[in-house]
């Protein structure tokens, strides 16, 4: 387990040694506190709804930007041969990995916590469902961040990374669009809506934790994490 | 100590390693030889468990290391070092080196006695607290060197250690390497010969994926004719009666003519010198040139990697 976490510790320093760490954090702040800000004192709305329903849309691009290097990087520049030289089973590499993306997410997401702090002292929001939003982010966030480990494991380019999470993940949000479950058969419809980030991320946002929508996440992460690790472990390099 | 069965090697159609057995004693330090695509990566990648072989059996201390379970066990009394040194560039050597002793699983209590032991070894000193993207090639090499024996490994697997480098920084890598063999198994691979010569113990040529000649680099000498000798003549003007006159001498086997050079095969043990000069002085065709060369490691690994086609 040590060995995880000089993993994570080595991975988040590499994040927060380049500018990229901070320009991802700070367009991530930027953006979701215009968003807050504009319908909070536009509309004068003491809750953040406007911030949680953007979450999906921007996390779309900000996440794929944490975790584009993860793997990339490692195998472009071939230090993936020292890496796997240790005596650390794939799977913990992975899931190393993955925790050190999460805390970057963390961290994100700490930084936002004077948005509620700030509407708890204007005005009376309700508590239960701004904690339910923050679950939901951090789920919703983790499986991106999954996805973006599996795409970065397959290619050595960063920018190929990032675009094709960025697809991927559009793709996963939009199957649970009405606009585009009307047009399909009902069986398909309910499957594309099942599948669909939007569809729990939204019944979570409502102030419901429901398990379906945890157990939802947690399948999405560990399936991408076991698809991330089966990529590693095929040792299909060069 | 390390026991390959047969090991091949697929990349699709490409076959990179065909059938490569060969088995390492503790202590020994082996070159692997060989061309650029022979497959020297190749078989160092299946040995560290980096790449998996398409077929055959690599055993450690008598341990499969095609076994999950043994293979993290395996790989700890293994240090490493990929070709071109791939290294964490936003890293100082320091940092890296600490990284790299914890994943190896040494202790905090340890870890800076392990650094500063390697640092000293692999002569970093004044570099610990430089960050590795501005390190030149023979400091990278020597950072990933002090990699591969931060924890003190049973054997030391060193991938091209010395491409890349100014003669200066290659001599100091290479008595880097005669240091470690005096306590370690390692095996290194090479294409320049006189590199494999100064430092192995043991040589093995491959070539397109096999192993094509084995054993002490004299040994190998030997083989490719150790009794026989190259004698190079360049004179002034050559003439038809010269080679006419040279080829009765006792002891010539063939000869050879590139414009105004002659080339003599001879056995070594008849010195035909001598004759030769008198003849060139006597015929007045003014000696340039006259050298005895003894068959040396390159011209063995010349004739065992000439392609056949």
């Amino acid at each position: 387990m040590n060995k995880a976490i000089t993993i994570v510790k080595k991975e988040l320093n590499s994040n927060f040694n380049s500018p990229l760490g901070y320009i991802v954090v700070s367009v991530f702040l930027v953006i979701s506190g215009w968003m807050f800000i504009q319908s909070f004192f536009i509309f004068g709305q003491a809750s953040m709804r406007s911030f949680f329903n953007l979450l999906p849309i921007l996390f779309m691009f900000v996440l794929p930007a944490v975790t584009m290097s993860s793997w990339s990087e490692e195998k472009r520049s071939g230090t993936v041969e020292v890496l796997m030289s240790f005596p650390i089973s794939t799977v913990k590499v992975v899931i190393a990995k993955f925790l050190s993306s999460f805390v970057f997410l963390l961290i994100m997401i700490v930084f936002t916590l004077t948005i509620p702090m700030m509407i708890t002292n204007l005005g009376t929001p309700d508590r239960g469902v701004m904690l339910a939003g923050y679950i939901g982010a951090l789920f919703l966030g983790s499986s991106y961040i999954a996805i973006g480990l599996w795409v970065s494991s397959i290619t050595k380019n960063q920018i190929i990374s990032f675009l094709v999470t960025v697809v991927i993940i559009f793709v996963f949000y939009i199957i649970g669009n009405s606009m585009i479950l009307d047009t399909m058969p009902s069986v398909v419809a309910s499957v594309g809506k099942f599948l669909s980030f939007a569809t729990h991320f939204d019944s979570i946002l409502r102030g419901v934790i429901s398990l379906s929508d945890i157990l939802y996440y947690i399948s999405i992460i560990i399936f991408f994490l076991f698809l991330n690790a089966r990529v590693v472990s095929l040792k299909n390099w060069r | 100590m390390i026991k390959v069965e047969n090991l091949v090697k697929k990349y699709g159609d490409f076959t990179a390693l065909n059938g490569v057995s060969f088995e390492l004693v503790e202590g020994e330090v082996v070159g692997i030889l060989g061309p650029n695509g022979a497959g020297k990566t190749t078989l160092l990648r299946i040995l560290v468990s980096f790449l998996e072989s398409t077929s055959g059996k690599v055993t450690v201390n008598n341990m499969d290391i095609s076994q999950p379970l043994l293979q993290q066990q395996i790989k700890g009394k293994i240090g490493y070092l990929p070709e071109q040194a791939p290294l964490y560039e936003d890293m100082t050597v320091s940092e890296y080196l600490i990284f790299v002793g914890k994943m190896q699983g040494i202790s905090s209590d340890e870890i800076y006695e392990k650094l500063s032991e390697v640092i000293n070894k692999c002569g970093l000193r004044e570099k610990k607290n430089a960050e590795i993207s501005t390190l030149s090639k023979g400091y990278r090499q020597r950072t990933g060197i002090a990699q591969a024996l931060i924890h003190n490994p049973e054997i030391v697997i060193l991938d091209e250690p010395t491409t890349g480098l100014d003669p200066k920084q290659r001599i100091e890598i290479r008595d880097l390497i005669k240091e470690i063999g005096k306590s370690k198994t390692v095996i290194l691979s090479s294409h320049v010969l006189s590199e494999v010569k100064a430092t192995c113990s043991r040589v093995l040529i491959i070539n397109k994926g096999k192993i094509v000649a084995d054993g002490t680099p004299e040994e190998l000498e030997n083989k490719g004719g150790a009794d026989k000798a190259t004698i190079h003549i360049e004179v002034d003007k050559i003439g038809s009666g010269l080679v006419q006159k040279l080829e009765v001498i006792e002891g010539v086997n063939n000869i050879e003519i590139i414009e105004n050079r002659i080339i003599i095969n001879s056995n070594l043990q008849n010195d035909i010198r001598k004759e030769i000069a008198r003849i060139i002085i006597e015929e007045n065709h003014g000696l340039l040139e006259l050298v005895r060369k003894q068959i040396d490691l390159e011209d063995v690994f010349i004739n065992l990697t000439k392609d056949d086609e």
